[in-house]
């Protein structure tokens, strides 16, 4: 046995060395770096990270902000819209352009581009669109529809649809691409073989397709997921988290408390519970996919 | 546009002498008026020293240059100047023995005797030493009015805050929105600050503010500013704008009968070709209390450990308050000189009207000085959520800021 | 020697054609119900996407006074392209008017690098987190994506120090390395899902054959995951390209990246906002991007079967 430990160790050994890059960015950025954030969120750290603990105090004057409460619930509802529309939409565009269809390329273009525009701008552009004097709203009355309202982003209860649809707009496309790469990575055989034993497409895309493609569904969800919990310049650019607070998101609550506020102990009180949740789900995520050492 | 152009082409080629160092300014001045201000500085500087003035424009104002300006100091690689708003901000550093002392110059060119109002050195000063150099002044209590708003809807101009109120109701009849409020939490919590300094006085801020006195914050003193801002938010219902440009823009247009805001509206007053008195009307302190506040920018240096540097350091502090480049710098910017000693004939007539009464000594600190970011940051949060939401009564209000105030340092 | 052909015809047996389209189903008539269906959902599809496109070409070509007027749905009664030569070569940037073009060449400089290292290094990780696996693989895969979900600016400070302690604060070399780490996670997490879902007995033949490390992954998994590598490439470029938070924090004025200019053009709080040549910026910000989309793809139609057997 206490001969096997060194093989152990080398097995394997060109695999480890090219990991190292990943290992040491693990470890020293994302373990060390949340480890410092949560270290200095007992802190009264304000201009400058400072080792004054305070204990408490950050995380119980969060809870108490009402603006924190509100960003939450915000990011639940843009969230599960935002996860489950992209999703949907992102896979049903990819199955269409799978088709052979023509002109692929530029549809692939058409629906991508949006993303290569900075959430700032795709935040300006949508606040015009949605701007009831010379948006949509606008157009549709001059059709004659007289009475047509359609007004989210000056309308508190509903102002976070009208940044869905923003986040859609420019979030869908690389969805799309993503589930369109994992559908060219699938053999040309299971084609052939379900249409030989005649099943209906829409049947091979649902039990045939799909649960192969579980890999880059995963892929999906966390890219989706990581945007999703880091919102941020889209509300700034399109609502400035208005109005009043009913579009603030928890992103913007660290970044204006860090930067504009000078608190940085509010700040990263505020990442942390962020980043507690993430864990939460995280962790046992990983020990469903690892535990139980099946390769996906 | 093409004198700036040509002002880079001549920065870019000035050759750098023996001794002469590239001295790195980083600011937020990135507007139309903010950059033909700055200029100003640079070509003082360029032109009367053996220094250059190395650009560094950040937009997107505090939030997105501060974070820029720590990373390049703690990360041990820092600008050679740097603008901040004075007051409390840089205390952090200055005690972290980042900023250097600049008391040797401030005492060789008598700033003491010389900048006006003298709370502005005070906000730079940090155990009797002079950390900063003061650049101008900026007022928040304006109310700006649209003369043709009022005249559509049969009225006078009103000279005061209550007239102005009393006439709420007359413009939304006529179909002009009483007043324009940008979405923008700091525009909130600005209108209800002017609110404040100008219906209860500015005595009552300097001590809540100052002293955090919860007491006084709690009073019937300032029950009465929340119901007045109750009257502003009922006035400001349906001015759905963000920007406050676009609020003055609203004002500009006659869409909107009047907007509170700080004295850097009149340049879009300006650039829109509208003339004091005919078009628009500005009354300082909202024609209650006549005071301005003097808050406003200034430049900072952090420790470098070069004495090129520092020489050059030493040179732009003397220029900044130079008398020439202090009257062509806020010429261009629409603010207040920091020195009473100079020669502003060129100002247009809302200025003067800056102008007197800040000769009058009416003059009150910033509320910048008084207060933390972070305790800024808190009011923002409490009166974009007040004046958005109705449902908010001006008691909840209070109570809410009676907790900020307690809780602040 | 791993011969890819034999391992391919291994996986998909021996009539496998050389294919260079789509893989899903054969293509019908033209005008079937069907094919009626998917052009018109496209082209709805396609409508939504390019209405705030044309909104904003529109409005980049309109003067001020038109923009006022605020019909943004409009033609421009009179075309200008002022907005555009002032977004490329005039707008001011503080004191420097020299627009756009002044960080065009910045951007180029740390794009270029960054992108390359930051999926050569991830693609490797995902290799090796999907077929050679090491004990704790996962533990450092699932910090990995932990990672990703962090938002950037609370890293700023701590990675500013580390920085300035390996002496890389304030140059290219440090920019890149911030690039590479930030997009570690998820291109990571993309190489190695899709290496995951290729046919394993294409990598089992392969170690049957005697094939290494570097062997396996530049002989087979490379040319077999072409459209994975466009994906990493249109993700990472747009991320980098139109990074301005580390390009302002982790460099200094002479090589501030372009989106620096467009935040300047864009964002600039006090003073009359300048809507036709903001949307001039930022289409032209937009257009590498937007280039590489289109170019790439020509590498996006390549389907496994035919990267196996061309490879």
């Amino acid at each position: 046995m206490a001969s096997g430990r060194p093989i152990q160790l080398f097995r394997n050994m060109t695999a480890k060395i090219a990991a190292i890059p990943m290992i040491l960015t693990a470890l020293v950025i994302f373990v060390g770096g949340t480890a410092w954030t949560v270290v200095y969120s007992f802190t009264n750290s304000k201009l400058l990270p400072r080792a004054n603990f305070v204990g408490l105090d950050q995380y119980e004057r969060l809870w108490n902000t009402n603006r924190w409460i509100v960003s939450i619930e915000n990011l639940l509802i843009y969230g599960i819209c935002m996860l489950v529309l992209s999703f949907i939409i992102g896979f049903v565009l990819a199955a269409l352009m799978d088709q052979k269809i023509r002109f692929e390329n530029t549809f692939r273009t058409i629906i991508l581009y949006p993303f290569a525009l900075s959430f700032i701008v795709t935040g300006l552009i949508w606040q015009w669109l949605l701007n009831p004097d010379f948006g949509v709203q606008n157009v549709v009355r001059g059709l004659g529809w007289v009475s047509f309202e359609f007004d989210p982003l000056n309308n508190s209860s509903i102002v976070i649809y009208g940044v869905l649809i923003a986040g859609l707009w420019q979030g869908t496309g690389l969805v799309m691409v993503l589930m369109l790469a994992g559908l060219r990575g699938i053999d040309q055989e299971i084609w052939k073989a379900a249409r030989v034993d005649g099943i209906p497409m829409w049947k091979t895309y649902l039990y045939i397709v799909v649960p192969m493609l579980r890999p880059v569904f995963i892929t999906s969800i966390v890219i989706i997921a990581s945007g999703i919990v880091r919102v941020y310049d889209l509300v700034v650019a399109q609502t400035a988290g208005g109005p009043g607070i009913s579009s603030e998101v928890p992103a913007k609550y660290v970044y204006d408390y860090m930067f504009q506020g000078q608190n940085l102990g509010q700040g990263f009180a505020a990442s942390t519970m962020m980043l507690l949740a993430v864990a939460i789900v995280i962790i046992p995520w990983a020990y469903l996919e690892f535990g139980s050492r099946n390769r996906g | 546009m093409k004198k700036l152009a040509m002002l880079c082409a001549a920065t870019a080629l000035t050759p750098v002498g023996a001794g002469a160092a590239e001295l790195e300014v980083t600011h937020w001045w990135t507007s139309g008026g903010e950059a033909a201000a700055v200029a100003k500085f640079a070509e003082a500087f360029n032109e009367n020293t053996e220094h250059t003035w190395v650009d560094g424009a950040i937009a997107g104002g505090g939030g997105t240059a501060r974070p820029v300006m720590v990373s390049r100091i703690i990360g041990g690689d820092p600008m050679g100047a740097f603008q901040f708003n004075h007051g409390r901000q840089a205390e952090e550093l200055i005690e972290a023995g980042l900023l250097r002392d600049m008391t040797h110059v401030a005492e060789e060119e008598g700033w003491k005797e010389i900048v006006n109002p003298p709370s502005l050195l005070e906000a730079c000063t940090v155990d009797g030493r002079i950390y900063c150099a003061p650049v101008n002044i900026h007022s928040w209590q304006w109310l700006w009015l649209s003369n043709d708003a009022f005249a559509e809807a049969g009225l006078d101009v009103p000279a005061n805050w209550d007239e102005f109120v009393e006439a709420g109701d007359a413009l939304r009849e006529a179909g002009i929105q009483p007043l324009a409020l940008g979405g923008q939490p700091w525009q909130s919590s600005g209108l209800f600050n002017v609110l404040m300094a100008t219906l209860a006085g500015p005595e009552v801020l300097e001590q809540i503010y100052g002293e955090k006195d919860a007491e006084l914050a709690a009073s019937d003193t300032m029950a009465r500013v929340f119901q007045a801002a109750a009257d502003a938010r009922e006035m400001a219902q349906g001015s759905n704008v963000i920007d406050w440009n676009q609020a003055t823009n609203m004002v500009i247009t006659d869409a909107a009968g009047g907007q509170v805001m700080g004295d850097w509206a009149q340049g879009e007053f300006a650039v829109a070709g509208e003339v004091a008195g005919e078009d628009y009307t500005c009354i300082p302190g909202l024609g209650v209390h006549e005071v301005i506040s003097t808050g406003g920018d200034a430049f900072y240096f952090p420790e470098t450990g070069d004495a090129e540097t520092e020489a050059a350091q030493d040179a732009l502090a003397r220029i900044l308050l130079n008398p020439d480049t202090q009257v062509a710098f806020n010429l261009a910017k629409g603010s207040l000189p920091i020195r009473g000693d100079v020669d502003l004939t060129a100002a247009n007539d809302c200025m003067k009207k800056g102008l007197e009464i800040l000769e009058a000594g009416n003059t009150m600190p910033d509320v910048n000085m008084l207060n933390t970011e972070d305790t800024n940051n808190q009011l923002n949060d409490l009166f974009v959520e007040f004046f958005n939401d109705p449902s908010i009564t001006p008691e909840d209000a209070q109570e809410r800021f009676v907790s900020i105030v307690e809780s602040a340092e | 020697m791993a011969n890819p052909a034999t391992i391919s015809t291994a996986v998909a047996g021996a009539d496998t054609l050389p294919l260079d389209g789509p893989q899903g189903p054969r293509p019908r008539p033209r005008l079937s119900r069907r094919n009626i269906f998917i052009y018109g959902t496209m082209l709805v599809v396609a409508v939504y996407y390019l209405l705030p496109l044309y909104v904003m070409i529109v409005t980049s070509l309109k003067g001020m006074p038109e923009i006022r007027l605020g019909n943004i749905f409009s033609p421009p009664m009179e075309i200008t392209f002022e907005p555009w030569v002032k977004a490329w070569a005039e707008a001011c940037t503080g004191l420097n008017c020299d627009g756009l073009s002044r960080g065009f060449w910045n951007s180029v400089k740390i794009t270029v690098p960054s992108v390359f290292l930051s999926i050569a290094v991830a693609s490797v990780n995902g290799y090796a987190l999907s077929n050679w696996k090491f004990k704790g693989a996962d533990i450092f895969f699932t910090i990995l994506i932990f990672g990703a979900f962090i938002p950037y600016q609370v890293m700023l400070y701590p990675i500013v120090i580390i920085l300035r302690e390996i002496g890389l604060y304030g140059s290219l070399g440090g920019l890149v390395i911030v690039h590479v780490i930030f997009g570690m996670p998820i291109v990571t997490l993309l190489f190695r899902n899709y290496f995951a879902s290729l046919p394993e007995e294409l990598f089992k033949a392969a170690r049957v054959d005697g094939a290494g490390f570097w062997q396996i992954y530049f002989q087979i998994m490379l040319p077999m995951s072409l459209p994975i590598f466009v994906v990493a490439m249109i993700i990472q470029v747009t991320g980098i390209w139109n990074d301005f938070l580390f390009g302002v924090v982790y460099t200094k004025p002479d090589t501030y990246p372009m989106t620096v200019q467009l935040n300047n053009i864009v964002n600039s709080v006090q003073g009359v906002k300048e809507y036709n040549v903001n949307m001039a910026a930022t289409i032209l910000t937009g257009l590498v991007p937007l280039v590489i989309y289109f170019v790439s793809g020509k590498l996006f139609v390549r389907g496994i079967a035919a990267g196996a057997v061309k490879g």
